[in-house]
């Protein structure tokens, strides 16, 4: 390939500024100010702070309760990630055998993608709404008490069915078209030479949608760990006290509710290091996967 | 290896549209028939219905002397090899010809000993740890191929398989698949609407049009007796010279040419004639103002007009040819008559040449 290039060097960096200036002023700097604010500890009235060095974090590590919020959201992102992918497959697989050849109804499973994630998260709530959501009742009839914003297991439930509710039509979109894209003659010779369906999944389908879900796994584990806030904000209603929660919405209720600005701040290092190596992990195997052609 | 029968096998798509009218013929076992006809003619549905990748509307289909219409595909013994190749792009080359073995329970060792014996027989030994996507287009139908000769199936079907080469592979491959069938004497269909495919494969030529068969035939039958002028016209590169003259009582007469005929029929027909038919003849009765000479090394043609009505003649290369006018003549017994209106060949009996050359008999 021909490469454009620039007759001077101080042009490309002119250009780059708008850019690197908006990162750095968003991201690059908040960083460094919550690097640097973990290893303080601030006056809760604003009257200026003490060095501890590494105290936040070792004090993190030795508190239950951030042991605990950690591992609930290892458990929540694993089962988020696991069923919004598998249902959003599921629910693409089928679809993908009424669709072959009718594309209006193509065109309207599409508008779920523009639709979804507003509108399904309210609707997910409105489902587990406390006086008059349908769950209650559906629950009432098997004789469960389910009291969402109150019982621990029982908003740990409601959170992340909402969750996997919100996700599933994205990932449905993006495995529907990785399905359609799947050449029709290749599903054929499948067809010749393998009678069982499920075995044409597994050894033809599935390998080629390999690409779109490992795309979709960083996607989901990301959501999952960090675009759940407002889902979980509006579970937990701002009673954090007895209720689960993600790594992410304990740094906002220490920092913002408990004023604990060091420690939160050493959490958001912590989790910025968990994305860093989450990135790492993406494009290492980005640069390893084969690419069909 | 297995006889293939249809009984009116008929498809009409969902939308209306009647792919394929109902067709009946046989083919013996380990005959290579060719499905030829112009594009949207239905040869691809006729074929993908054989495969049971297309339900059959109505009819019969017999594989040997099982009626598959509700079998899939799977489960009808047969191998199809794509027009782009349909090869599992996650696979090598190996797996991708072993699947089909693999899903049928064949024991390992002999996976591998025929994976091997295919490989060797297409020149793909080198290449078997590869990719679909390491390989030439050449090497991908190759491997195609070897995905279908190593179940040893009753039937193999081809859907223009050679259409996305280049000119030069696709003859060498022609004639390899050729090679290939004889060896393994399986019955197969072939699909392509290349002409020269469909003569120089074939055992039996079906010429398709619009969805109905025009003519069944042996690749001589087709050329030299079209069945109606669609087949004349499709069928030979340049076509028949197919014009307009005049059947009265017991004499057909086109441009200064009348000739003597039984036929029933009166009134204007078709007359057509191979463009290697005509020679030139100081004496000839037709007068053609050649307009153009094209050079093609072996053989020239000549395209020009004989009264009003365009005509091509092929010459030898012996024989020197410029433009200008030129006298033509023609053996009765090439000439076919076809219904003006229909197409159909008219059964007629050039009245100058005795019954014995058995080619002018119209069947
Ligand atoms: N899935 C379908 N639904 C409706 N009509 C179809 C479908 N597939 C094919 N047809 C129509 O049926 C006719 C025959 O199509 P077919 O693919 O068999 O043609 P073909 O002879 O193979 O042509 P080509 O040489 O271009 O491959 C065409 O008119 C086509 O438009
Ligand atoms: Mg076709």
């Amino acid at each position: 390939m021909k490469r454009a290039g620039f007759d001077s060097r101080w042009l490309p960096i002119l250009l780059l500024v708008p850019q690197l200036t908006i990162i750095a002023v968003f991201f690059y700097w908040p960083a460094v100010y919550a690097l640097k604010s973990s290893f303080f500890l601030q006056d809760p009235f604003g009257f200026g702070q003490t060095f501890v060095g590494l105290e936040n974090y070792t004090s993190l590590f030795d508190s239950s309760e951030y042991l605990k919020v950690a591992n609930f959201t290892v458990l929540f992102t694993v089962l988020v990630t696991f069923f919004s992918l598998a249902l959003a497959l599921l629910l693409a697989v089928k679809a993908d055998n009424v669709l072959r050849g009718a594309k209006t109804y193509r065109t309207l499973l599409m508008w779920v993608y523009a639709v979804a994630p507003p509108v399904a998260g309210f609707m997910g709530l409105l489902l587990f709404n406390q006086r008059w959501g349908p769950l209650m009742e559906l629950f009432g009839h098997f004789g469960w008490e389910f009291e969402m914003g109150a019982d621990y297991s029982d908003t740990a439930f409601a959170m992340i069915m909402i969750s996997i509710w919100k996700q599933v039509p994205v990932n449905f979109i993006f495995f529907l078209s990785g399905l359609q894209a799947i050449p029709k003659a290749v599903r054929e010779a499948a067809l010749i030479d393998n009678r069982s369906a499920s075995g044409r999944f597994w050894d033809v389908t599935f390998p080629l949608l390999a690409p779109t879900g490992f795309f979709l796994l960083i996607i989901n584990i990301t959501y999952a760990l960090f675009d759940t806030f407002g889902v979980i904000d509006t579970v937990v209603r701002g009673e954090p006290s007895n209720n689960p929660m993600t790594l992410v919405y304990k740094v906002y209720v220490d920092g913002f509710r408990g004023n604990d600005l060091g420690g939160s701040s050493a959490q958001s290092v912590i989790l910025m290091v968990l994305v860093l190596a989450l990135t790492v992990f993406q494009f290492r195997m980005v640069e390893r996967r084969i690419h069909y052609t | 290896m297995a006889q293939v029968t249809l009984d009116s096998v008929r498809k009409i798509y969902p939308n209306g549209v009647e792919a394929v009218s109902p067709a009946s013929f046989n083919i013996p076992d380990g005959e290579f028939v060719v499905l030829v006809g112009p594009s949207g003619c239905g040869k691809s549905t006729l074929l993908r219905m054989i495969a049971g990748l297309e339900d059959i509307t109505d009819g019969a289909l017999s594989i040997g002397d099982r009626v598959v219409n509700t079998l899939d595909p799977a489960d009808r013994d047969i191998a199809m090899v794509f027009q782009n190749y349909a090869l599992y792009p996650h696979m090598t080359v190996r797996k991708n010809i072993a699947y089909g073995l693999k899903n049928r329970k064949t024991p390992k060792d002999i996976i591998a000993q025929k994976v091997d014996e295919a490989a060797k027989m297409l020149n793909l030994t080198d290449y078997l740890d590869r990719k679909p996507a390491q390989l030439s287009g050449g090497q991908r139908q190759r491997v195609a191929m070897g995905r279908a000769i190593v179940r040893d199936p009753a039937l193999f079907l081809f859907d223009e398989p050679l259409s996305n080469l280049d000119a030069k592979l696709r003859n060498q491959m022609r004639i390899e698949i050729k090679a290939l069938q004889r060896r393994l004497g399986v019955t197969s269909v072939y699909v392509t609407h290349d002409q020269v495919e469909a003569m120089t494969m074939a055992d039996r030529i079906i010429v398709l049009n619009s969805g109905k068969i025009e003519q069944i035939g042996t690749p001589a039958e087709i050329y030299h007796n079209p069945a109606s002028t669609f087949v004349a016209s499709f069928m030979g590169a340049p076509p028949m010279n197919l014009v307009a003259g005049e059947l009265d009582s017991g004499h057909l007469s086109f441009a200064g040419l009348s000739l003597p005929v039984h036929a029933d029929h009166r009134g204007p027909v078709t007359m057509g004639v191979r463009p290697e038919d005509l020679v030139i003849d100081p004496d000839g009765q037709l007068h053609m103002e050649v307009e153009l000479v094209e050079e093609l090394g072996a053989h020239r043609l000549l395209h020009g007009m004989v009264d009003g009505q365009r005509l091509t003649v092929h010459l030898t290369k012996e024989i020197k040819a410029h433009t200008g006018p030129l006298r033509l003549s023609c053996h009765p017994d090439r000439l076919r008559l076809f219904h003006p209106e229909t197409g159909k060949r008219m059964d007629a009996q050039m009245a100058t040449q005795p019954r014995t050359q058995t080619e002018s008999v119209a069947s």
